[in-house]
C-alpha cells in the first residue's frame, strides 16, 4: 500500500513533501515530488488532501488485497470527493460532507 | 553540519495531539515563549494524520468521571494510577468543548446534546481534527513551531532538564535547544515487532509507524523512571488493512464469529485484552479465521461504513470496493496486530506525578509517552497536554526570558553539544558496510517477534526466550554505531532504529520482571501462566550505568495521590 505521484500533474509546490508525517516524499532533480520510501507509507492520505492538483493516487499493495485500483481525492467546499478507479476503467465516487458527523 | 542554538522558556517535543494542545494552552501565557519541535509537520503528524472516527473518552449524560476511572481500572485489571485517571477524566468534556469551539464537528440531537455511541463515546467527523489543532497552534503569537526537526537526546544536569539536542531532517543542521521546562509528547512506539504485513505494506499498521518511541528512549537514556512497559498493546483489527473494528462492532453492530459461525466473544470476557485473546485462541484451536459478522447489513449501512472509514482509514473502504462483495455480503475478517508500547491505550510510559512531571525535574510528559493512565485516547491526550502546560506555566510564572536563535561556530559549542554533533557526523562519515539500516530493522523485528512474544508465537514468551531476545537486541544496539547515513534523511532513520532498540530492551526487562499472566496476549508469560495477587504492583524501571534496574512499587489506589518523594 502506497501512493503514486503523477509527474504530469505535479507542479512542484512541495505541499506533500511538507505534510507527509513520515518524511517519505522528496523533491526530484526536476523539482517535482516523488515518494522516496515507497514501502513506508502508512496510508493516511495526508498528501492527497494537501495536493490541489489531484496529482497523487493511493493504492493497496497486492499483499493486503490490492488489485490495481486507485483512490483519489478532491475537496470542494465542505465536500470531500473520493474516487476509486479500477484497472478496467470503472469509476465509483463517494462524497463525504465534512460538516456531517459519522453515523457510526 | 551548521550549528543553531535556541533559547526558549518552554520546549515541547512532538507536535501531535498532546503537544499541540499544550501549545494552545500555553498560548494564553503571553509572558512565556514556547517552541514546538516536530520531526514531520504538525499539520498532519502523529496519531491523527488520517483522522479519527469518534471521541472514545467522554463522560456521557448521567455518568461521572469516576465511572471512567473504574472502567479503565477494570480493563487493565488493577494496574493503573487512579489519581492520574481521575484528573484526566475530569477534563475530558472540557477539552471536547474546546475542540468543538475550534471547529470539530460533533453530532448533536434535537436538544443540542452530543449523540453518544455506547457509554463513553460520542460521534464526530474527525477527518480534519489534526489541521484544526495545527491551525489553533499557529494563531498563538508566543508559540513558534519548527517542523522537520528531530530530537534525539535530552540535556540533563543533576537530574534537572536543561533542553535537548537534535537535527534538521532535511538539511543536517545541528540544534541545541535550551529551555527552562520541557514537555515530551512524542507518542508511543510502533515497529518494535515484525508487523502483520512484513512485505510491501509493512507500514500498514495500527499505530503510526513514524512514532518510534523517541520520547521513551530519551527518558530511559536520561535515567527517568518508567512504568508498566510489560503491558503491551495489541489491537484487534480488520485483516490486512489493520483498520479499526470498533466502528463496525459498535456501529452496525456486529459480533465476533469463528469460522463455524459461533459467537465466541462471551467465552473469553469483554476487556480489550480478552477480546483479542479470544480471537487468538479460536485461531490456535483450529476454529479460525475469525470475523465480525456483518453479512446481511443493509446497503445503506454499508455505504455509511464506506464513508466512516474514508474519514479515518481510507484503505479499508478501498479494500471493500476492490473486493467482490462489501461488508453486506462478506463478513469482515479480523486479526491481532503486532504489539506496540503506547501509554494512550495501556499504562506504559513515564512515571509521572499528578502534574505529569517525570522523575527528571522540569521534564513533563503527556499523551502516549505518559504512563499509568490508559484508555486516554484523543481527549485524554488533550487533557494531559493541558494539565502539563498549566503546571509548566505555574512553575515559570514571571520568569519568561524570551526566544533567541543563534548560529554559532563549533568552537562555541559546549563539550557535550560538540560530542552529540560528532555522533551525528560520524554516521554521515561512516562507509556503507554489509549491514544497512533496513537489515537492522528487520533483524530487530524478527528477534522481538520470535523471542519476545510477537505474532508468530501467539504473543507468548518465557524467560529463556526473553534472555535470548535481550542478548540479540543488545548486540544490534552496539552494532548501530557502524551504520552509514548518506544524508539527514538516512540519519533520521538510524535514530528511529536506535530509539526502538532502546525501548525493546526495556520492554524485555519488564516482561521478564512481571512473573504472572495478568493480561492474556498483552503479557502472556508461559513460565507463570496464572494471575497472582502478589503482582498487584507496578513494575517500574530506571536505567543506571547502562543496565535496566527494576523497581517494584505499591499501587496508588482511589483517593490516594502520588507525589515524587524528592520534592
Amino acid at each position: 500500500m502506497s501512493i503514486q505521484i503523477n509527474k504530469l500533474k505535479c507542479v512542484g509546490c512541495g505541499k506533500c513533501v511538507e505534510a507527509c508525517p513520515g518524511n517519505l516524499i522528496k523533491k526530484d532533480t526536476d523539482g517535482k515530488a516523488f515518494i522516496k520510501h515507497v514501502k513506508d507509507c502508512w496510508g493516511c492520505t495526508s498528501c492527497l488532501k494537501e495536493c490541489r492538483f489531484e496529482a497523487i493516487n493511493f493504492f493497496l499493495g497486492a499483499d493486503v488485497g490490492g488489485k490495481g485500483s486507485t483512490l483519489s481525492f478532491r475537496q470542494n467546499g465542505s465536500i470531500n470527493t473520493w474516487t476509486v478507479t479500477s484497472p478496467d476503467g470503472t469509476v465509483k465516487t463517494l462524497e463525504v460532507n465534512r460538516q456531517e458527523s459519522n453515523k457510526y | 553540519m551548521k550549528n543553531r542554538i535556541i533559547d526558549t522558556d518552554v520546549l515541547i517535543i512532538g507536535g501531535g495531539t498532546a503537544g499541540c494542545f499544550a501549545g494552545i494552552t500555553l498560548g494564553k501565557k503571553k509572558d512565556l515563549d514556547v517552541l514546538i519541535v516536530e520531526k514531520a509537520n504538525i499539520v498532519r503528524s502523529g496519531c491523527l494524520a488520517a483522522g479519527v472516527n469518534a471521541i472514545n473518552a467522554y463522560i456521557t449524560k448521567g455518568r461521572v468521571p469516576q465511572d471512567y476511572v473504574d472502567y479503565c481500572k477494570k480493563d487493565a485489571d488493577g494496574i493503573v494510577r487512579e489519581d492520574l485517571l481521575l484528573s484526566m477524566s475530569e477534563r475530558l468534556n472540557h477539552v471536547t468543548k474546546v475542540m468543538e469551539d475550534l471547529g470539530l464537528v460533533i453530532l448533536k440531537d434535537e436538544n443540542g446534546d452530543y449523540v453518544a455511541r455506547g457509554n463513553r463515546n460520542i460521534k464526530i467527523n474527525g477527518e480534519n481534527i489534526k489541521p484544526i489543532l495545527a491551525d489553533a497552534v499557529k494563531k498563538q503569537d508566543n508559540v513558534t513551531v519548527i517542523n522537520h526537526l528531530n530530537i534525539t537526546d535530552f540535556i540533563v544536569e543533576n537530574n534537572e532538564i536543561k533542553g535537548a539536542y537534535g537535527f534538521d531532517v532535511n538539511d543536517a543542521v545541528f540544534y541545541e535547544i535550551n529551555a527552562k521546562a520541557v514537555l515530551v509528547a512524542t507518542g508511543g512506539a510502533a515497529g518494535l515487532y515484525r508487523p502483520n504485513n512484513p512485505g510491501f505494506s509493512r507500514h500498514k499498521m495500527w499505530y503510526p509507524p513514524f512514532n518510534t518511541g523517541a520520547g521513551y528512549a530519551m527518558g530511559i537514556n536520561a535515567g527517568a523512571e518508567m512504568t508498566t512497559f510489560e503491558m503491551r498493546f495489541i489491537a484487534l483489527r480488520c485483516k490486512d488493512t489493520i483498520a479499526p473494528t470498533g466502528t463496525i462492532a459498535q456501529g452496525v453492530p456486529a459480533k465476533q464469529l469463528n469460522s463455524n459461525g459461533e459467537v465466541y466473544e462471551n467465552k473469553y470476557g469483554l476487556t480489550t485484552s480478552q477480546r483479542l485473546y479470544g480471537t487468538v485462541t479460536e485461531n490456535r484451536e483450529g476454529r479460525g479465521p475469525c470475523y465480525l459478522g456483518t453479512k446481511g447489513i443493509s446497503k445503506e449501512q454499508e455505504e455509511d461504513l464506506y464513508k466512516a472509514y474514508l474519514n479515518m482509514a481510507p484503505s479499508q473502504t478501498l479494500k471493500w470496493l476492490e473486493a467482490a462483495g462489501g461488508p453486506s455480503e462478506e463478513n469482515v475478517e479480523i486479526e491481532g496486530t503486532e504489539p506496540y508500547i503506547v501509554g494512550g491505550h495501556t499504562a506504559s510510559g513515564y512515571w509521572v506525578d499528578n502534574n505529569r512531571e517525570t522523575t527528571i525535574h522540569g521534564l513533563f510528559a503527556a499523551g502516549d509517552v505518559a504512563g499509568g493512565c490508559p484508555q486516554k485516547y484523543v481527549t485524554g491526550a488533550l487533557a494531559e497536554g493541558e494539565i502539563a502546560a498549566q503546571a509548566i506555566a505555574e512553575r515559570l510564572e514571571g520568569s519568561g526570558k524570551g526566544f533567541v536563535v543563534n548560529e554559532v561556530a563549533d568552537s562555541e559549542l559546549s563539550q557535550n553539544a560538540f560530542a552529540k554533533k560528532s555522533e551525528y557526523e560520524r554516521f554521515l562519515n561512516n562507509k556503507q558496510g554489509l549491514v544497512d539500516i533496513e537489515q537492522t530493522e528487520e533483524a530487530m523485528q524478527k528477534i522481538m517477534d520470535q523471542y519476545a512474544g510477537g505474532i508468530s508465537t501467539d504473543y507468548q514468551y518465557n524467560e529463556a526466550r526473553l534472555e535470548l531476545a535481550d542478548e540479540k537486541i543488545k548486540f544490534l544496539e552496539q552494532s548501530i554505531d557502524n551504520l552509514a547515513a548518506q544524508d539527514a534523511d538516512d540519519l533520521l532513520r538510524i535514530y528511529e532504529i536506535r530509539e526502538r532498540l532502546t525501548v525493546c530492551r526495556s520492554v524485555i526487562a519488564h516482561l521478564k520482571a512481571r512473573k504472572e499472566t495478568r493480561w492474556h496476549s498483552f503479557a502472556e508469560n508461559m513460565d507463570y501462566p496464572a494471575k497472582s495477587d502478589d503482582w498487584l504492583k507496578y513494575v517500574n524501571s530506571r536505567k543506571e550505568n547502562g543496565e535496566i534496574k527494576i523497581i517494584i512499587r505499591d499501587l496508588v489506589r482511589g483517593g490516594d495521590s502520588y507525589e515524587h518523594s524528592d520534592k
